[in-house]
């Protein structure tokens, strides 16, 4: 039995409205805080709103254990924006998966981004067991049958329908195979994936040969694709991200421009250092994101601005992408 | 094979505080071939605790035998008189031999002194790596024979994930990336389009998930007569 209260939508998120639409849609990240203060999501929460069209939760990125994504999404629908909760495969099976997708569409929440997690060696409780249970193929499987069979995984029908959500799911450009990472993303379509927000990107030409596979196998228009961008805040952030991080590739061309930013500016002077690093950290987002809108099969962007959300406003309103279109 | 190591001494040393006379026993199989707990590590490491512990002024007496199997009663059974000498046993087995021991002789106090690791292979002398996770469905015909459970960090069906870069694993550069290799080996063999069917949940029941695992074959039974 589906749901018809969505006036033909899937799951009438504000995101899916805007991209189904057709608008260029631009959506925020906001990492939960490693403590139960709700006051730090409300603060970042006035910074983003009006600004993106939706703002993801991260789900205890870097295996790092935060604030819950649902918890905090609850706080972000009583702000009045949209939340798109994150779920990784690594915290959960598929018994708490889906009784927190039930709780999370009972709260107000209707997207949601599925992902594998990063594993828990990297973050502060490495001497966990993982679970791992599905994996998030199975996972978006698992999602688009609540919402369109209206069944649980096990196959026993929900009452009334299931939870509507408007599913997402990642993509890498930068991690190996290469030639097999279209294909992986041809998968998550055909698995039920609505949306795609992909990793940072500090490598347009290998970006730019992604989506060419990606347009030549038509996921361009099964799958609505965000290209993730963020604006770097130093090349200390820039070299460990090309370092550090599992996964993302950072172009040398993106830490010379940061270290030529503060040349002149004496180290002491770490404010008028910071504030250089900070404008041209923007002023190259920007710049990514008019590359990125030039690219075919690219829906939208995913700003990722790690604990500097005051830059995601100049960054959209830089980009000539505000204001929001405001979708009934 | 199942593949251990030995515990670090001042491990094995700790446990043997209470004891004045111990056996060790060492076992023929898997763990000699992983050079773990064969007679020759037996010998080595009786040693080693003699000296250690009497400079510690608490000299145990240990002696020594390695027995073919230390997971099989006809195979452990013969030490049952000999025991009576002796106030614990440190078994140099995997984890299924020092339990045999301790199950067939419940008088005694049974010590482990290996670490039982994994099931898997030596790639090269000295090196082993981890092969099997005795899922109990084996899937191997659907990755052109590289286990995504027992190699994948994640244990994906539907590999690989975004931390895989230069084949390596994100977890550990030693580690491969088991997806990678899947591809790799699925490519030579013409299969890729099998890698594009989505694999659903795995049934977990035949795996520990499902909880303490026996096989009972009706057709291999003694008559009750004859049964141990």
């Amino acid at each position: 039995m589906t749901n018809t209260a969505t006036n033909g939508y899937k799951a009438s998120s504000n995101l899916e409205r805007v991209l189904t639409k057709g608008y260029f849609a631009v959506t925020g990240e906001l990492g939960p805080p490693k403590s139960q203060d709700a006051e730090v999501i409300r603060k970042k929460a006035a910074l983003l709103k009006g600004v993106v069209d939706a703002v993801n939760l991260t789900d205890n990125q870097t295996a790092i254990v935060r604030m819950s994504s649902i918890a905090a999404g609850v706080l972000l629908v009583r702000e009045g924006l949209e939340p798109i909760i994150q779920m990784t495969c690594r915290d959960r099976n598929r018994l708490a998966m889906q009784a927190d997708l039930l709780g999370a569409c009972a709260l107000g929440i209707k997207n949601v981004l599925c992902l594998t997690g990063d594993h828990q060696s990297f973050g502060n409780h490495p001497f966990a067991k993982n679970v791992h249970d599905v994996d998030s193929l199975q996972l978006i499987q698992i999602v688009k049958g609540l919402r369109d069979e209206g069944k649980f995984q096990c196959g026993e029908e929900i009452k009334g329908g299931g939870p509507r959500f408007f599913i997402g799911a990642a993509a890498n450009p930068f991690g190996d195979p290469f030639e097999y990472r279209p294909y992986r993303l041809a998968k998550k379509a055909a698995a039920g994936a609505d949306f795609i927000q992909t990793q940072l990107i500090y490598d347009m030409p290998r970006f730019r040969e992604f989506m060419k596979r990606v347009v030549d196998l038509g996921l361009h228009e099964k799958v609505k694709i965000l290209a993730g961008v963020g604006p770097l805040k130093s090349s200390g952030a820039a070299k460990y991200m090309r370092d550090q991080v599992p996964g993302m590739i950072v172009a040398d061309e993106y830490v010379d421009r940061m270290e030529g930013a503060v040349a002149g500016i004496p180290k002491e002077d770490k404010k008028g250092r910071a504030a250089a690093w900070r404008a041209a950290g923007i002023k190259i987002c920007i710049e990514q994101i008019q590359q990125v809108r030039e690219i075919e099969g690219v829906a939208g962007i995913h700003i990722m601005a790690i604990e500097w959300e005051e830059a995601v406003r100049p960054l959209v309103e830089g980009a000539g992408l505000l204001p929001r279109p405001v979708v009934d | 094979m199942i593949v251990a190591e030995q515990k670090p001494l001042a491990e094995i040393k700790e446990m043997l505080e209470a004891y004045q006379k111990v056996l060790v026993v060492g076992c023929g199989t898997c763990v000699t071939v992983c050079l773990a707990g064969g007679e020759k590590e037996v010998g080595i490491l009786a040693s080693a605790l003699r000296m250690a512990t009497k400079l510690d002024g608490h000299g145990v007496a240990m002696d020594e035998v390695t027995v073919q199997r230390q997971c099989e009663w006809e195979y452990i059974d013969p030490l049952r008189e000999r025991l009576t000498d002796y106030d614990a046993i440190l078994s140099l087995g995997c984890g299924v031999g020092v339990q045999t021991l301790a199950e067939r002789f419940p008088g005694k106090r049974v010590l482990p002194g290996l670490n039982t690791k994994f099931m898997g292979l030596p790639i090269e002398q000295g090196i082993w790596e981890e092969r099997c996770q005795a899922c109990g469905d084996c899937i191997l015909d659907l990755t052109g024979g590289i286990c995504p459970i027992a190699r994948c960090s994640k244990q994906l069906l539907n590999g690989p994930c975004g931390g895989s870069q230069n084949g390596k694993c994100e977890v550990s550069k030693e580690t491969s990336c088991a997806w990678q290799l899947i591809w790799e080996r699925m490519t030579a063999l013409g299969m890729l389009d099998r890698l594009m069917q989505i694999q659903p949940p795995k049934d977990w029941r035949t795996s520990r998930d499902g909880g303490p695992r026996r096989i009972v074959r009706d057709d291999l039974r003694l008559p009750e007569e004859y049964r141990d």
